[in-house]
Order: C-alpha cells, then structure tokens, then sequence
C-alpha cells in the first residue's frame, strides 16, 4: 500500500551501477543505507512523507486498543469493521479526487443518503428492478456532481457554495422521497444487500484472490524494471522487488486469514480495494489522471499546457458524487433499508476526514486514493475500539475530532515545507 | 522577399476590458533569425507571447504561419504548429516530476496507459544532449531551486522538435554560466533554422544573441531595429518613449489612443 513513497525513496539509491555493486557489496551497501537516510532526511524536510505518517498511527490506534480490550484484534471485530469501513471509504476515494484538485465537496453524505432513499423508493415503493433502481441511484449521484461541477467550472461559484447548496438540497430531496415513515426497508436477499452480506468462504477463493494481488504486484514490477533496464535506465534492484511482494504478500494472507476464522472474506472488502485500485491506477498511469494531479498543482500552468480545466473539473466533481451514490449504497445494504442518518452529516465528515487523516493533501496536487482505505480504517478503528471500551460517542467525537486535526497540521506543515523548498 | 516568414503577425490587437493591451501590432520572425523583442512595464510583450502560444488569442487581426493564415485559439494549436514557449512564470506544476512536467499536455501513452519508461528515457536523453544537469527526473519539482526549475522549463521548450520557440525573460533565475549556456542554445538553435523570439531587458543578452529587436510600446509598435547598426541608445529611447519612429504603416486612429 505504500508504494508510492518507497518506491520514490528507493530512487535515489538505484544510481549505483550493477556490476560495481557485486565486486564490493559491502561498501556498496553502506553507500546504499547512506543514500537511503539522505533521501529520507531529504524527503521529511520537504514535506513528501507520504503514507509513512498515516501507517505509524494506524499501528499505534491499534496497538492502544489492542492492550485497552483483548477482543479489538480479533477476527470477528476485524471482519466486522472491515466491511463497515467500505461505505465511507468509498466515499472518501471520490473526496480524493476533489481534494486533488484542490476543492471541497461538501455534498457527498446528501448525496449517499439520496442515492438509499432514491434506489429504496423506486425498488421497493415503485416496484421496479432492482438492479434498475441501483443504476439510477447511482446515476442520479453522477447527475448531481455535474451539476457541481457545472456551476463551479463554467459559472465560477466558489465549490464550497455549491456544494453546501447541493447539501441542503439533497438532503431535502431525499427527506422528501423517504417520506413520513422516514425509513424504507428492502429485500435481505436481493443485490445491493448483499454487497455487504456476501462472504468469501471457500479457502482456494480466497487464499486463490491474495495470491493472484501477489503475483498481479510481482509481475508489473518485474515488467517495469524489465523495460527500464532494457532502456538502460536506473531501476529497482530485484531484491528490493522481492521484498515487496513478501510485504505485500504477508499482508494479504494474513488479512486472509484472520478474516476466514469468522465469515470469511468479505465482498464488499474486496469491491473496494478494487476501486481503489482502479482509481489509484486512473490517477497515476492515464492522461486523464496526470491533469487532475496537473490541475492541483497550478490551475494556470495545467491551462497553458492545453488542459481542458473545465472539462476536468467537471469530470472530478461527477467522479465524487457517483463514488458517494456508490457508497451511498454500501452505507443502505449495510442495514438493509434507507434512512435519513447518511444524511446527517456524521457521514460527510468521515469521508472528508478519512482522505485528510490518510495523507491527501487539503491543499491540491498531493495524494492518493489509498490514503482513503488508511484513513477510514484509523476513524473506523477509533469508532470500534471506543464501543468495544464502552466509551460515549461524544468522546469519539472530540478524539476523532484531534486525529483530524493533527492531520491539517501535518499537511499544513508539509505544505509549508514543501513552499520554503519553492521559494528557495 | 524570397522566403515566406515563420510566423507574421498582421494587425493585432487584444484589449483587456478597459484595458487595450495592444494595438495593430505587427512582428516578423524568419526561420533561423533571433528577434528581440523589448519594451517597458505593460508594453504588451507577455499578452503577445499568449497570443502567439494560444493562452491568450487575439480579438483582432491575422497570424500567418510560412505564408498562410492561421488560427491559434487554443495552445494545442500552436503546439501543432511547432511553436513552444517559456513563459516569464514558467507555468509549471510543482507537485509533478520533471518528466510529468515536460510531457505535460502531450503525454506519451501506450492504449491510454502513460509510457512513464518511454518518457523519462527521452527526458534523460533531452536533458543529455542539452548538457543540462537535474538531481533526479523523479523528484516533484518544488524541490528543485530556481534556477533548475528555469531550466527545467526551457528543456520543456524542446519536446517534441519546435520549429518557433518563445523565450519570456528566460535568464531571469538564471547564473551566469548558466545565461551564457541558454545563449549558446540560442545560437546553435538559429543555426539549426529555428525561428527566437527573445524577451528580454537585458541589453547585453540582446547585442549578443539577437539579429533584430522589435520594441513594443503601450500595445503598439515602435520600431524594428538591425542590432548590429543601431546603437543602444538610440533603442533604449525607442523604448522609453524619447524617440517615437512608429513603422506601423497604418495611421494610429484618435479613437484608440492610449488613455
């Protein structure tokens, strides 16, 4: 999962040349660890810690409540938790994008809950298919984000107003259509619940779903570092490859098994590590995602390369309103039926603070949609272990409420320190 | 006249809501000549680098490219036609690499996945031939001082084979022997048959590099001067306004002037 920095900090060691490196590996070695700790000092003074940061506090969150209560580390807790971070998470993917560019949207909880009460209303009132009813559900969030996106781009309403409009008038429209009863219920069996009731169980699924990520992992890098060196550029060493698909690998069996000792792998874990997947790989390898990361990184220069700005700022604020109509879904099968609580607003700060507290940067141009998988997983574990201690949510509250802003800080400060790199 | 200009302007004008930031200008550039271009504060030098690069199109007037009109609305457009530019802010993303700034706008990609090999081998091999030293092509350019951030941006210039090259206070950030490097470039560039077009208010970096210099003053035309037979006072006045030598062969209008 942390690849990215890594992979970058690896970098600036992979100079020496291959030969050299045998005829004195040890030498080498401690030439290689000194260009290591540069490159780390170099990258902490810049600002560009990537995932590092988000990592350390997700091991402390689970090492404090690990030794405050035996029961947080367990395979039922996990199981648990690892399905109920998928809807916010999936939301949080969408805030990512925004956040690259260097916006807000604050409409993305409405949203969530509109696309429930809008797939509860016509499936179970109306009585149309269900998996209709989930298109236009998620329809109508790509809908409502290009209504965003419209007004911020081409109208030039700032997209903090436009997006505190789309709250409000989202949460009345899916007030309206939850009606008097204020909850619908739905079918347990049908499709979108069993996006989140649906387990994985079988060991050859899903031993077979960990091995094939490693292998998938293992084979583009060794790809990669084929066609570099065959251009005679400086590439990662193999053992340093190795290394990280054994990392990659530990991780995923272990999540594997631990998760097989309760229900088993679960669908909608696995759905979204897909979109962040997907998104990650939209983001960094395609045209497309090199100008939302241009557009975060000065709007002006990205404009004078031919970047169609309006365009992509469209095409961003619809990426976030269809994720959340997504995980809008996720949030509704969760609990089998629409209600208003997605659109109180708990919902929208835990997307927004899960993409912060993963490392997206609140000011444009840094970031990754992993951060949202970390970020959801260090609220989402913060949320558990305090029910698991018996601690009152307002509590949760104000301890949620300091990880973020920790997190403002640390981007702050980065950003800080990635100027004073600027201005130099 | 044998050979058909590089790029012409005829009569072009731009105004900024109130503001007309230029006025029937009209500038030759010749392939394998450097033409200075020179002017005051608000001169219109930087609006008529943006009108020949596409970010800023004229209201008014034509631009021929070898002999023929053309239109430059958008800065695709002048990227198709083998223009480049460096621009005075050099407009660069701070949180890309060197290669995902050079390639910026005209990404390399394999089915619509970005060729990252593929471009930073030709990063490498640009930033080789042009005997430009970079740390490392991988770090985000907001770590790079200045002066690296300057040349990264002239290299930018060099992707893809420009024919034109517009050069916007390019030796502002620049050391000394870095300076006389960028003008070495210049000149092996001319000699190669490419059209400079060179803002600059450095009279030394002009003398030394530039055939022409054409003087822009508020948004219009004031004189096109041979560098090797005009003295440096004589421009300098043309600049500051002391001598007025308009070769504009049209009459300015009343109703334009300048407020």
């Amino acid at each position: 999962m942390a690849v990215r920095g890594r992979r970058a900090r690896a970098r600036a060691a992979d100079a020496a040349p291959e030969a050299g490196r045998r005829r004195e590996g040890h030498r080498w070695y401690t030439e290689r660890l000194r260009a290591n700790a540069g490159a780390v000092r170099r990258r902490v003074h810049e600002g560009r810690l990537g995932p590092v940061p988000a990592l350390l506090a997700l091991a402390v969150t689970w090492s404090v409540f690990q030794g405050l209560n035996d029961n947080f580390l367990t395979p039922r807790n996990l199981s648990v938790l690892s399905v109920d971070i998928v809807g916010t998470g999936i939301i949080a993917v969408g805030i990512v994008f925004v956040l690259l560019i260097g916006e807000i949207d604050l409409a993305v909880g409405s949203l969530a809950g509109l696309a429930g009460a809008l797939f509860a209303a016509l499936y179970v009132n109306l009585g149309i298919p269900e998996w209709l009813a989930a298109i236009v559900a998620v329809a109508s969030g790509a809908a409502a984000g290009a209504v965003h996106g419209f007004s911020f781009a081409k109208i030039g309403v700032p997209a903090f107003v436009v997006t505190l409009a789309g709250l409000l008038s989202w949460n009345g429209l899916m007030l309206y259509l939850l009606g008097t009863e204020s909850t619908i219920h739905f079918n347990q069996d049908g499709l979108v619940a069993a996006l989140t009731s649906r387990y994985f169980s079988a060991a050859v699924t899903t031993y077979g779903l960990a091995a094939l990520g490693t292998a998938a992992y293992l084979l583009v890098s060794y790809h990669d570092r084929r066609r570099r060196s065959t251009a005679g550029m400086p590439c990662r060493p193999v053992g340093e490859i190795w290394a990280r698909t054994a990392l990659l690998a530990v991780v995923a069996f272990a999540a594997v098994h631990v998760l097989g000792r309760f229900e088993g792998l679960p669908l909608a874990l696995v759905l979204f590590l897909g979109v962040i997947v997907a998104s990650d790989f939209f983001l960094r390898r395609t045209p497309y995602g090199r100008q939302v990361l241009a557009l975060g990184g000065g709007v002006e220069a990205a404009r004078r390369t031919g970047v169609d700005v309006v365009r992509v700022r469209i095409s961003v604020f619809m990426v976030s309103g269809t994720l959340a109509a997504v995980g809008g879904l996720f949030v509704a099968s969760r609990v089998t039926s629409a209600s208003q609580v997605p659109g109180s607003g708990m919902l929208l700060i835990s997307a927004i603070a899960a993409a912060i507290i993963g490392g997206t940067s609140l000011f444009g141009g840094r970031g990754s949609t992993w951060s949202a998988l970390l970020g959801v997983l260090i609220i989402q574990s913060i949320a558990s272990g305090m029910a698991l201690l018996g601690v009152q949510p307002p509590v949760q509250f104000m301890i949620t409420g300091g990880v973020l802003f920790t997190a403002v800080v640390f981007d702050s400060l980065a950003r800080r320190a990635a100027e004073s790199g600027w201005r130099a | 006249m044998p050979v058909q200009p590089l790029l012409a302007l005829r009569g072009v004008s731009k105004r900024f809501a109130a503001v007309q930031a230029l006025v029937d200008v009209e500038l030759e550039i010749r392939a394998g000549e450097v033409v200075a271009l020179m002017g005051d504060n608000a001169a219109g030098k930087s609006t008529l680098v943006k009108v020949i690069s596409g970010v800023g199109p004229a209201d008014k007037g034509v631009i021929e490219w070898q002999g023929s009109a053309v239109q430059i609305r958008r800065p695709q457009d002048a990227q198709v036609l083998g223009i480049a530019t460096v621009y005075q802010d050099l407009a660069m993303c701070g949180n890309l690499d060197v290669v995902g700034n050079l390639f910026l706008g005209r990404e390399i990609h394999r089915f619509g996945v970005l060729d990252e090999v593929e471009m930073e081998r030709r990063t490498r091999q640009l930033l080789h031939t042009l005997s430009i030293r970079v740390p490392d092509v991988r770090v985000p350019l907001a770590a790079l001082s200045s002066g690296q951030r300057q040349v990264v941006a002239i290299t930018r210039s060099f992707v893809g084979e420009p024919r034109l090259l517009l050069l916007d206070e390019p030796t502002t950030a620049l050391g000394i022997e870095q300076t006389s490097q960028l003008l070495d470039l210049i000149e092996e560039l001319r000699d190669r048959g490419l059209g400079v077009l060179l803002i600059s208010h450095n009279m030394g970096d002009i003398k030394a590099v530039a055939d022409r210099v054409a003087v822009l003053r508020l948004g219009r035309n004031n004189g096109v001067f041979d560098v090797n037979t005009t003295s440096q006072e004589q421009i300098i006045s043309s600049i500051t306004g002391a001598a007025d030598n308009t070769t504009t062969p049209r009459p300015s209008r009343p109703e334009e002037a300048w407020p």
